[in-house]
C-alpha cells in the first residue's frame, strides 16, 4: 500500500471530530502509514462549487492534491463528497492537458504546480482492497453484534464509470466490511437511495431535503436496526442533525443512532464509544448506549 | 445567454443531450422528484432547446445522486448536464442566496463549514487539538486559498448582488 495523507474536509474536523479521531485510531491499529495533510481546505464540495465555477473547483481541489503530492503520498478521504471532488478533479486534470495548464496558471500564483503523481482513495474502497474484509475480521478484538442499516451514499459508487467499484445498483463491498466487524448488514428498501443532502439542496432547500431524508429514515425504521452506518460525514450530518430537524418540523421522532464506519470499526478494535465520539452526536439513544456498554464491557 | 449558446456550451463540455428519447427513466429514478417539482426528463428536453432553462429553480433541487445518469438507456450524462447548466446560470447571475453565503464562507475561512466554539470543546473532550490541521490552523494556507479564489474571480462571481 502506498503511503497516505488524511484529507479531513470540512464536516469531519469542524462538526464531527469523533470521526477524525476514530479514523486515526483505526489506521494506527491496522499499521497503515497515514499522516496529516496540513493546510488543506474545503475539497471543494462537488455538487455546489463544481456547479458554480469549474475553474475554481479544479484550482482548490488541485491545491489539496498538490500538498499531498509534495509529500509523495496518496490522498485518503473519509467522505463521499470529498472523494467525489478530489478523485474526479484528479482524473480530469491528469487526462486533460488544457485543464491542467489552466489550473497550473492559477496554482503558479501560490508557488504550486499540479503534476498528477498521486491517487485519491476513499477509506472504504481502500480497506476493501487492503487489508480486505477477511484480514479485518482476523484483526478485530471483539465482534460488534449490531443490526446495521448501511448507507453507501451516492458519490462513493457513482458515477460508476469513473469509479470502477462494480454495480452501483447492488454493491456488496461495503456490506462485507460491515460484517467483518461482527455486525449484520440488514437489507432494506431504497438502501441505495440518496440521503437528500447533496447538490446544495440541504443548504438552500432544507424542507425538501428533509422530506427525502424522512423517506429514507422511514425505510430504515421498518428494518428494525440498532443504528445507521455511513462513510460520509455529510450524510452523517444529514442523518443525525436531520432527525432533530424532522422532529421539529414534521413531528416525527426516530432516534436512530448514526455511526461512521471508522467508529464501528473502532468499537471492534476495542475502543470505547466515548473515545470514538459516538456520544457526541445530536441524536442520543439510551437503549443503544446500554447495548454498546454490554458489548464493550464483555 | 441565447438558446444556441446553451446547446453549444453543453456540446463543448462533451455532453450530448440530443439523443434523449424522453423515456422518463431519469424522472422515475429521481429521489428528489418524488418530493419536489424537479422533472429531470423535462430539464433534458429544455437543455436541447435551451429555452428558459437558466432561471429554472428546479436546477437546484438535484442532489447530484447520479441515479439518472446511471440508468439512462442512451448513456446521456444527465447529472453532469444539470451541473453544467447550473454553471451557465451562475455566470448569468442566477444563484440562490444560501449558495452565495456558503461561497463567501469558503472565501473567508477556506471551509464551507467552518469550525465553531462548540466543536472546539468537543475536540478537546476527545483529547484532540481544538483547531484541526487544516487551513484553519495555518494563516498562510488560508492566504493561498484566497489568492486562488481571487485568481479565478470567484469572489466577484459570488459577491452579493
Amino acid at each position: 500500500m502506498n503511503k497516505l495523507s488524511l484529507f479531513l474536509g470540512c464536516i469531519t474536523p469542524n462538526r464531527y471530530p469523533g470521526i477524525e479521531k476514530a479514523t486515526k485510531l483505526c489506521l494506527d491499529k491496522m499499521d497503515i502509514d497515514c499522516c496529516d495533510l496540513p493546510g488543506a481546505s474545503c475539497c471543494p464540495a462537488p455538487g455546489v462549487f463544481r456547479s458554480f465555477d469549474k475553474a475554481t473547483w479544479l484550482a482548490l481541489a488541485a491545491r489539496n492534491i498538490v500538498i499531498s503530492e509534495e509529500m509523495k503520498r496518496d490522498v485518503l478521504t473519509i467522505c463521499n463528497g470529498c472523494y467525489g471532488s478530489l478523485v474526479d478533479a484528479n482524473h480530469e486534470l491528469i487526462n486533460d492537458p488544457a485543464l491542467k495548464k489552466n489550473t497550473n496558471y492559477h496554482l503558479e500564483k501560490i508557488g504550486k504546480s499540479f503534476k498528477g503523481s498521486v491517487e485519491v482513495r476513499h477509506i472504504i474502497e481502500l480497506l476493501y482492497d487492503e487489508p480486505g474484509p477477511d484480514s479485518i475480521k482476523e484483526m478485530i478484538m471483539r465482534p460488534i453484534p449490531l443490526r446495521v442499516a448501511l448507507h453507501y451514499g451516492c458519490h462513493l459508487v457513482k458515477p460508476s464509470k469513473e469509479r470502477d467499484l462494480g454495480s452501483a445498483e447492488n454493491p456488496t463491498f461495503f456490506d462485507e466490511l460491515i460484517e467483518a466487524t461482527g455486525a449484520v448488514s440488514v437489507d432494506y428498501p431504497d438502501k441505495m437511495a440518496c440521503c437528500g443532502a447533496g447538490g446544495g439542496v440541504r443548504s438552500a432547500l432544507l424542507d425538501k431535503s428533509l422530506e427525502m431524508l424522512n423517506h429514507k429514515l422511514s425505510r430504515i425504521k421498518g428494518a428494525q436496526v440498532d443504528c445507521i452506518v455511513n462513510a460520509c460525514p455529510f450524510c452523517h450530518l444529514q442523518f443525525d442533525g436531520g432527525q432533530v430537524e424532522i422532529k421539529e418540523k414534521l413531528g416525527i421522532e426516530y432516534k436512530i443512532p448514526v455511526l461512521h464506519y471508522t467508529q464501528l470499526l473502532g468499537l471492534a478494535f476495542g475502543y470505547q464509544p466515548e473515545e470514538l465520539g459516538i456520544d457526541l452526536n445530536l441524536i442520543t439513544n439510551k437503549e443503544f448506549f446500554e447495548k454498546l456498554n454490554i458489548i464493550t464491557s464483555e | 445567454m441565447n438558446e444556441s449558446g446553451i446547446s453549444s456550451a453543453l456540446k463543448e463540455a462533451g455532453l450530448e443531450v440530443l439523443t434523449c428519447m424522453q423515456c422518463g427513466t431519469c424522472t422515475g429514478s429521481c429521489p428528489s422528484g418524488r418530493y419536489t417539482s424537479l422533472n429531470t426528463r423535462r430539464i433534458v428536453r429544455s437543455a436541447r432547446t435551451g429555452k428558459n432553462i437558466l432561471q429554472d429553480e428546479n436546477l437546484w433541487m438535484c442532489t447530484t445522486c447520479y441515479t439518472c445518469q446511471e440508468r439512462c438507456p442512451r448513456d446521456i450524462k444527465i447529472a453532469d448536464t444539470i451541473l453544467t447548466i447550473r454553471t451557465l446560470a451562475v455566470h448569468e447571475g442566477f444563484m440562490l442566496p444560501a449558495h452565495r453565503k456558503v461561497s463567501q464562507l469558503v472565501l473567508e475561512s477556506g471551509h464551507a463549514v467552518p469550525i465553531n466554539d462548540d466543536v472546539k470543546e468537543k475536540r478537546k473532550k476527545l483529547q484532540m487539538e481544538a483547531i484541526p490541521e487544516t487551513v484553519h490552523k495555518y494563516p498562510d494556507a488560508l492566504k493561498d486559498v484566497q489568492t486562488l479564489l481571487q485568481s479565478c474571480e470567484f469572489d466577484k462571481l459570488t459577491a452579493d448582488k
